[in-house]
């Protein structure tokens, strides 16, 4: 007699993540509902995305960790390639972002977010742990690259994400604290030369983000419009489709990074902690499969895309209430829009691979 | 020590990592912890602020225009009414780069030159936030393909409301004038809070004398507003008030008959109720379509009407000064009578011409060979001008003055439309400030025949004969009978338009002059008896006939050698019936030739439609 979990698990899928990505992925459809001023096509394209993203997410959790370690330097070189690509033929507005693949276009970007944390992960679990400066410099060298070909798109937001994904393998490796302190220090003290070598909107976004009565209808106009719209959202919120900071258009990007204003107007204080409830059963399942995991490629992975999905979160929300600068991060599983999805349903599976393989691992 | 770190202590290891979790955890517990207190910042301790702001968003006060009152004739007939029309509009604050969407409008809407240059000009003087009306009246399938198309052009709209519009068009545009855009200089007459929604205004005629009661006054609404300024959902209404309808004294049917007895003519034709001082007719002509101004009009079509030498903007009645010629004979003879100079019977020689003593110059009579012995009736009758020399020499043009100006000559009537002109009536002072020059006698005798420096209005002239069918009382001349809709009906009594009447010292004397009026019509030589054979209702009349061109005295010129425009104008003034009267007119039909030939027969087609339903005076009626 065969228990349903048994199958699930033959499956490789894990129930506990998979039920929790269910529900936010529901979550995400009821709000984003409201936000396209009730368009029911827009929620059935999302639900078709987020059918494609569990497919994805299931797919990957067939393939066993090993498998994955061994093939990410290659996702991660042609994933580089790609980069470089994207800025020699790229498409998009302002920012060459995209690759046109004729069929559909694609995000080389988006792909680093995976590669870049499973090729350091791959690169120090064989590695003595903490890593030795020679294994600390390569590994550095192996985050950075792609993330200064991502500030050439430019696209500040994705390269520090992609960035902080892969920085987070070598958080998580253990390099020195004195290493990480005397980064920062470093960092802090490049920090004018960075504001020099941004583009305008992204200075003004930073600027912005201090002072967004400066200049209430162009960049600031973004910030204190979701602020209304949070605030106004109050303890219970205006109720669902009741949202008129939303449904007035006063909300710019409703439905896709700021769909969390959204939320708040209409679901309040109560409904963004029920949300933040769902994110939590999510991350504590990761840090679960984290600690469990065998290997140390397994943990360095699944820590590293936890805490990185915990970042997406934190950015996103710190941007729609007025903490972060306006930067294009989109709301893990709530915010409308296939790319980022995926990539986020994938890194599920990846997680799911990790925690259900390691019985198999074991019998080897 | 320098072997042991490259064996993996996957214990250590371990550790390691379960102490970066930890880490982590606290971080992300932290982490959570800013962006709740931050939720609870906004959302529950700065909630009522926010709450404010949200609302203020989206709440958004717009005026809304009242409805123009309409016009109507006094049978009933519409002059002037609202009808649904679409105008495309921007706010340029939304719009952002409009000189791009305009390149892109002209694909979808007709975009001349002209309009585009109204706009810009219009652009640079409005408010960044109020919309701006780039072209008026869209033909239904303009407001069809920019309705497709709307998204493409953010901040324009296709605004639907009611465009002026007056059915009777060329024929009433004298007399209700016309509305036009709201321009600078009306911005300086207006209270702005009650035209904050309103694009047009009276610009002329009747539209502009009662501008303030056609209005009506603004409402509001207040309305929730999108990001873009569209209008979602009315929280809140405040009807406007619709303006007053206005019903005039003005005939439709006797307006289109006299345009219709005018023919194509230049001229005008003045008809009032001496009674009440109703105007019955107001026509002018060649007159233009009032409803080419009410959305702007073109500048070839402008250029066409105002550079015309038929000047159909032009209103003759109301603005046209004349020499009254003939027509005010019967006025100066009530002066001789009224100074003591004539008696009705004392008789005048005419042998075709006067001479002033001792001055060899001969001042002709239109007739060559003369009247012989000429009464005053029969001075009136036919026209003597002989008579008028003399009578003018022996008043001097000072008592003349006087006398004509009590008639209304020489200064506005006060017509309840703006922009009437005064005539001209002469005076020895009057020459030495305008002219600089000191008055000839001789100017006194061509003045006791209406020609020279005196001038008078089409509207003068039918006033003037009005005073003398009442036997004095005056009553001011108006278009406004009355007007209702608004707060409360109001009805105009005809006691305001009355003015001192003109008292003689003998009230029999109108009689004189009237007889001679009646004369001319019926008597069997009168100047106009052709016009009053068959009359329904007997009236009284005097022919006129006005010198364009100073032909020399001692030249007989025939009228029909010269060219048109130096031919003489033809008048004629008349009031019917002579008991009671009910209408007075002025006919002037310009380089119309004799007056009794060309102006009577428009007064008697004119006073046969008025007495159309009634039944002849079986004793009187004969009489012609």
């Amino acid at each position: 007699m065969v228990r349903p979990q048994s199958l699930l698990f033959r499956l490789h899928i894990d129930v506990p993540l998979l039920g929790a990505v269910l529900l936010t992925c529901t979550m995400g459809m009821v709000v984003l509902y409201s936000a396209s001023d009730q368009s029911m096509d827009v929620v059935f394209k999302q639900a078709v995305r987020i059918l494609i993203g569990l497919t994805a997410m299931i797919g990957i959790a067939q393939v066993s960790p090993r498998r994955l370690a061994r093939w990410a330097p290659a996702i991660y070189v042609i994933g580089l390639g790609l980069l470089a690509l994207v800025l020699v033929m790229g498409i998009g507005r302002g920012a060459q972002r995209w690759l046109d693949l004729g069929f559909m276009r694609f995000q080389p970007s988006e792909l680093m977010k995976l590669a870049v944390p499973l090729t350091v992960a791959s690169f120090m679990a064989d590695k003595v742990l903490p890593p030795r400066p020679r294994t600390t410099a390569l590994a550095l060298l192996l985050v950075l690259l792609p993330a200064a070909l991502i500030v050439k798109q430019p696209d500040l937001g994705t390269a520090i994400l992609v960035a902080t994904s892969g920085l987070f393998v070598l958080f998580f490796g253990g390099i020195g604290w004195r290493f990480m302190r005397n980064c920062a220090v470093l960092g802090l003290a490049a920090a004018p030369l960075a504001w020099y070598a941004m583009h305008d909107y992204q200075r003004r976004r930073v600027l912005t983000l201090f002072d967004p009565e400066q200049d209430p209808l162009g960049a600031g106009y973004h910030i204190i419009q979701s602020t209304i719209a949070v605030g106004s959202g109050g303890l219970h919120g205006k109720g669902w489709l009741n949202g008129t900071q939303s449904h007035l258009e006063f909300l710019p990007e409703r439905a896709t990074d700021f769909i969390f204003a959204v939320y708040c107007e209409e679901f309040g204080l109560v409904g963004v902690l029920v949300l933040l409830l769902a994110y939590a059963m999510i991350i504590v399942r990761g840090v679960q499969i984290a600690l469990d995991a065998q290997d140390m490629f397994g943990k360095l992975v699944s820590a590293s895309l936890t805490l990185t999905l915990f970042i997406y979160i934190f950015v996103n929300m710190g941007m729609v209430t007025g903490q972060l600068p306006v930067v294009g991060v989109p709301l893990p599983m709530i915010s409308y829009g296939g790319t980022s999805l995926v990539t986020i349903l994938i890194g599920f599976g990846i997680l799911m691979a990790v925690q259900t393989h390691r019985k198999f691992i074991a019998d080897t | 020590m320098k072997s042991l770190p490259t064996l993996k202590d996957v214990d250590r290891e371990r550790r390691l990592f379960r102490v970066r979790i930890i880490v982590a955890c606290v971080a992300m517990v932290l982490a959570v912890g800013v962006i709740v207190g931050r939720l609870v910042w906004l959302q529950v301790i700065n909630h009522d602020h926010f709450t404010t702001l949200s609302h203020e968003n989206r709440l958004k006060v717009v005026p809304l225009a009242p409805p123009r009152g309409l016009i109507f004739s006094r049978d009933g007939v519409v002059l002037a009414d609202n009808r649904p029309s679409f105008s495309l509009v921007v706010v340029p604050e939304n719009a952002g780069d409009v000189s791009a969407a305009l390149r892109e409008l002209a694909t979808i809407v007709e975009l001349d030159d002209e309009t585009l240059e109204q706009f810009s000009r219009e652009l640079d003087y409005a408010r960044r936030f109020e919309s701006v009306v780039l072209k008026s009246d869209l033909s239904p399938e303009e407001v069809a393909r920019f309705s497709v198309d709307r998204f493409r052009f953010p901040g324009f709209a296709v605004e639907a409301g009611l465009s002026r519009h007056y059915p009777l068009g060329e024929a009433m545009a004298h007399v209700v004038g016309y509305v036009g855009r709201i321009s600078e200089s009306d911005l300086a007459t207006i209270e702005p809070a009650e035209y904050r929604a309103t694009s047009h205004i009276g610009k002329i005629g009747v539209e502009k004398a009662r501008e303030n009661v056609l209005h009506g006054s603004a409402g509001y609404q207040r309305v929730e507003v999108n990001a873009q300024g569209r209008v979602l959902r009315v929280v809140e209404r405040t009807p406007p008030v619709p303006g007053a309808d206005l019903h005039l004294t003005i005939d439709a049917r006797l307006q289109l008959a006299a345009i219709k007895a005018l023919d194509g003519r230049k001229g005008a034709v003045v008809a009032l109720d001496p009674a009440t001082g109703a105007v019955l007719v107001f026509a002018s002509e060649p007159s233009f379509d009032p409803n080419a101004f009410v959305n702007g009009i073109s500048r070839a079509l402008y250029r066409q009407w105002s550079t015309s030498t038929d000047r159909p903007l032009f209103n003759r009645a109301l603005q046209g000064q004349y020499p009254p010629g003939s027509t005010i004979k019967p006025l100066v003879a009530l002066v001789g009578l009224e100074n003591g100079i004539r008696e009705p019977t004392q008789k005048t020689w005419c042998p075709g011409w006067y001479s002033l003593p001792g001055d060899s110059h001969r001042y002709r009579d239109w007739l060559r060979r003369g009247h012989g012995h000429v009464d005053m009736k029969f001075s009136i009758a036919h026209s003597c001008d002989v008579y008028y020399y003399d009578l003018a020499h022996d008043l001097g043009i000072s008592r003349l003055h006087d006398g004509l100006v009590r008639f209304g000559l020489g200064e506005i009537t006060g017509i309840d439309v703006p922009g009437e002109a005064s005539g001209l009536v002469p005076s020895a002072d009057w020459k030495r400030r305008a002219r600089k020059l000191p008055w000839y006698p001789g100017e006194t005798l061509i003045a006791g025949i209406g020609q020279g420096f005196m001038l008078a209005t089409p509207l003068q002239l039918a006033h003037a004969t009005g005073i003398v069918a009442m036997r004095g009382e005056v009553l001011i001349p108006h278009f406004l009978d009355q007007f209702d809709g608004g707060s409360s009906d109001t009805v105009v009594t005809p006691e305001i338009y009355r003015r001192p009447a003109v008292q003689l010292r003998d009230p029999a004397f109108w009689d004189q002059a009237i007889a001679g009026m009646v004369e001319v019509v019926h008597g069997p030589t009168g100047t106009a008896r052709r016009s009053g054979e068959g009359a329904v209702v007997r009236f009284a009349g005097k022919t006129g006939t006005a010198q364009v061109f100073g032909i020399a005295q001692d030249v007989d010129a025939k009228d029909q050698e010269l060219p048109e425009h130096l031919q003489d104008h033809a008048l004629f003034v008349a009031f019917a019936p002579i008991e009671q009267p009910q209408i007075a007119i002025a006919v002037i039909v310009e380089h119309g030739g004799g007056g009794s030939s060309t102006a009577a027969p428009i007064a008697r087609q004119l006073l046969d439609v008025y007495f159309e339903d009634t039944v002849p005076a079986p004793s009187k009626g004969a009489d012609g």
